[in-house]
């Protein structure tokens, strides 16, 4: 046991588990939303357009939160809006800004870019270079997250389960909309660092769809995902530093390893039942 | 452009809708003059693209007409009841999950309180869901979702419930029962409603108002003035004969020339109406 723990004598991986673990509770409670209205893809596009934002970012010498958070931000938003003209499908939306922010980031590196950090660090994350501020941040975004989620608990679930009632009661289901897209992009902003651009979209899908797995309520699976991903992120990275692989890939292989778990319990329990 | 009138919840003048601007084609509504009155119950009865569920998107507000004007009274509160075919059933959700989500939170928490709780008991108790609260929405029957979401609709304070098609693919004894569960709703709460329905005879017939709906109103008015040959067949486009049963239209497709002579010998017992309006 004490082996296990021992890279918390390290500051920089207490930073990078403290982060790791804000993040996967991040990822879990957004990860609710994404799942429910059918957003896993968009959550794996913002990530390439903030990662692509803060690679513009570094080159002309803004700081990564400022560029990639206007940058996820607008992408978020945009997405939003020109899939809601029903013109294109989402996913077709999606698409073209997965690709083009992933080429805009990998060209402007490429060609100007004298990165602070290498390639697969931003695209699989790294305990290294974690700092507080980092921690600081995603503290003060899960906090954000949880307390907007709270006080707008029941017109958020009216919008996503019926958003065509919930707009005829009176409900500005737009704004609402809005407002998950911008958590979303806030939440790709901050966890992007450690779990990396590529696995960030796993984070936010697999701990929600596991405890989906679980439960039938609401509520239930609010709270279940964000103590999930906080189990997992905690997990995954204490994973990493032990197998001596990329943070991002350990979390998503415990958070997928528990999908699994939790599916064959579901159909065991079922087969009992019947 | 949507105003205020004091007659009338919702009044509609010269309402088109078309959903692709760009387009030259149909549009969904042509020229819709129509007035919802505050403990009104009307049914909308017209063919499958006439309009209906747009008609009713207008009316609650979810849709915004391409031209026209729209009459909305102040902090009028609308309850809709979607097509259960339009609802996740996977979602996950128990009945008074459903029941309350339209309702404002009594307090700033996300559970709910125990006369929010009460009050939910109370209604589902009202539309014969009691005991219910806990199970998943998915686990009721067509006939009892249909009844949560009215529960919805009124917990939230209506004062307009719009259902569409409320009874589309239900048996008989489940459309009987709503039927009676809305005209005691209607009677009891002086709630108005609004429903659209393919069901001539076992639904729009025993409605005290109906609107003939095919992208613009042929005809408005109780169903023994509306369900007449001439209404029916403008609305349609098909030939019906109206029958008499028990003071109530029963609407019939027109036999074909080759047979009628045979249905004839049928239809000694009702009061055959045979083409002329009484309006």
């Amino acid at each position: 046991m004490s082996a296990l723990l021992e890279p918390l004598e390290y500051a920089f991986f207490r930073n990078g588990l403290a982060v790791s673990v804000l993040a996967g509770a991040l990822c879990g409670l957004v990860g609710t939303f994404v799942v429910l209205r059918g957003m896993s893809y968009l959550g794996h596009g913002l990530s390439h357009a903030v990662f692509g934002a803060a690679a513009v970012g570094s080159v002309v010498g803004v700081g990564y939160y400022a560029a990639a958070g206007l940058g996820g931000l607008f992408t978020a938003l945009t997405i939003g809006r020109l899939s809601s003209r029903r013109v294109l499908r989402a996913d077709a939306v999606i698409g073209v800004v997965t690709t083009a922010s992933l080429a805009v980031g990998v060209a402007a590196l490429a060609r100007w870019g004298q990165a602070r950090r290498s390639l697969d660090a931003v695209l699989f994350g790294s305990i290294l270079g974690v700092e507080p501020l980092d921690v600081g941040v995603i503290a003060f975004l899960a906090a954000l997250t949880a307390t907007v989620v709270a006080l707008r608990y029941r017109t958020l679930l009216f919008a996503t389960f019926d958003p065509e009632v919930a707009k005829a009661a009176g409900i500005r289901v737009d704004r609402l909309d809005d407002l998950v897209m911008a958590l979303l992009a806030l939440t790709v902003l901050g966890t992007m660092q450690v779990i990396g651009a590529v696995l960030v979209s796993a984070t936010l899908v697999i701990p929600a769809a596991t405890v989906r797995l679980i439960t039938p309520r609401f509520g239930a699976m609010l709270v279940g995902s964000t103590v999930w991903g906080a189990v997992t992120g905690g997990v995954g990275m204490i994973a990493a530093y032990h197998l001596d692989v990329p943070p991002g890939a350990a979390i998503t292989l415990v958070a997928a390893l528990g999908f699994v778990a939790a599916a064959l319990a579901g159909r065991a329990a079922r087969r009992l039942r019947t | 452009m949507v105003s205020q009138r004091p007659n009338g919840l919702v009044s509609l003048e010269q309402v088109h809708v078309r959903y692709d601007p760009r387009a030259t084609g149909d549009r969904a509504l042509a020229g819709v003059d129509l007035t919802i009155a505050p403990g009104t119950f009307t049914g909308v009865v017209g063919p499958s693209g006439a309009g209906k569920t747009t008609l009713l998107r207008v009316l609650t507000g979810a849709l915004r007409p391409s031209a026209g004007r729209i009459h909305r009274r102040r902090g009028l509160t609308v309850g809709y009841v979607p097509q259960v075919e339009a609802i996740d059933w996977s979602f996950p959700v128990s009945v008074a999950d459903v029941a309350l989500m339209g309702r404002p939170p009594a307090h700033r928490w996300p559970w709910s309180t125990p006369a929010e709780r009460a009050a939910v008991s109370c209604m589902l108790d009202r539309l014969g869901l009691a005991g219910l609260e806990r199970r998943h929405i998915r686990e009721l029957s067509g006939g009892q979702q249909q009844r949560v979401f009215v529960a919805r609709a009124l917990l939230q304070g209506a004062e307009l419930l719009v259902l569409d098609e409320p009874t589309a693919g239900v048996d008989v004894r489940t459309r009987h029962d709503l039927l009676h569960r809305l005209a005691d709703l209607h009677r009891t709460t002086g709630v108005a409603i609004v429903l659209s329905t393919h069901d001539l005879n076992g639904m729009a017939a025993h409605l005290p108002r109906l609107v003939c709906l095919n992208r613009t109103v042929v005809a408005e008015g109780p169903p023994i003035d509306v369900l007449v040959p001439d209404v029916l067949e403008r609305t349609f486009g098909a030939p019906m004969d109206v029958l008499r049963h028990s003071g109530l239209p029963v609407v019939v497709d027109r036999p074909d020339p080759a047979h009628h002579h045979h249905d004839h010998d049928h239809d000694h017992d009702h009061d055959h109406d045979h083409g002329s309006s009484r309006r």
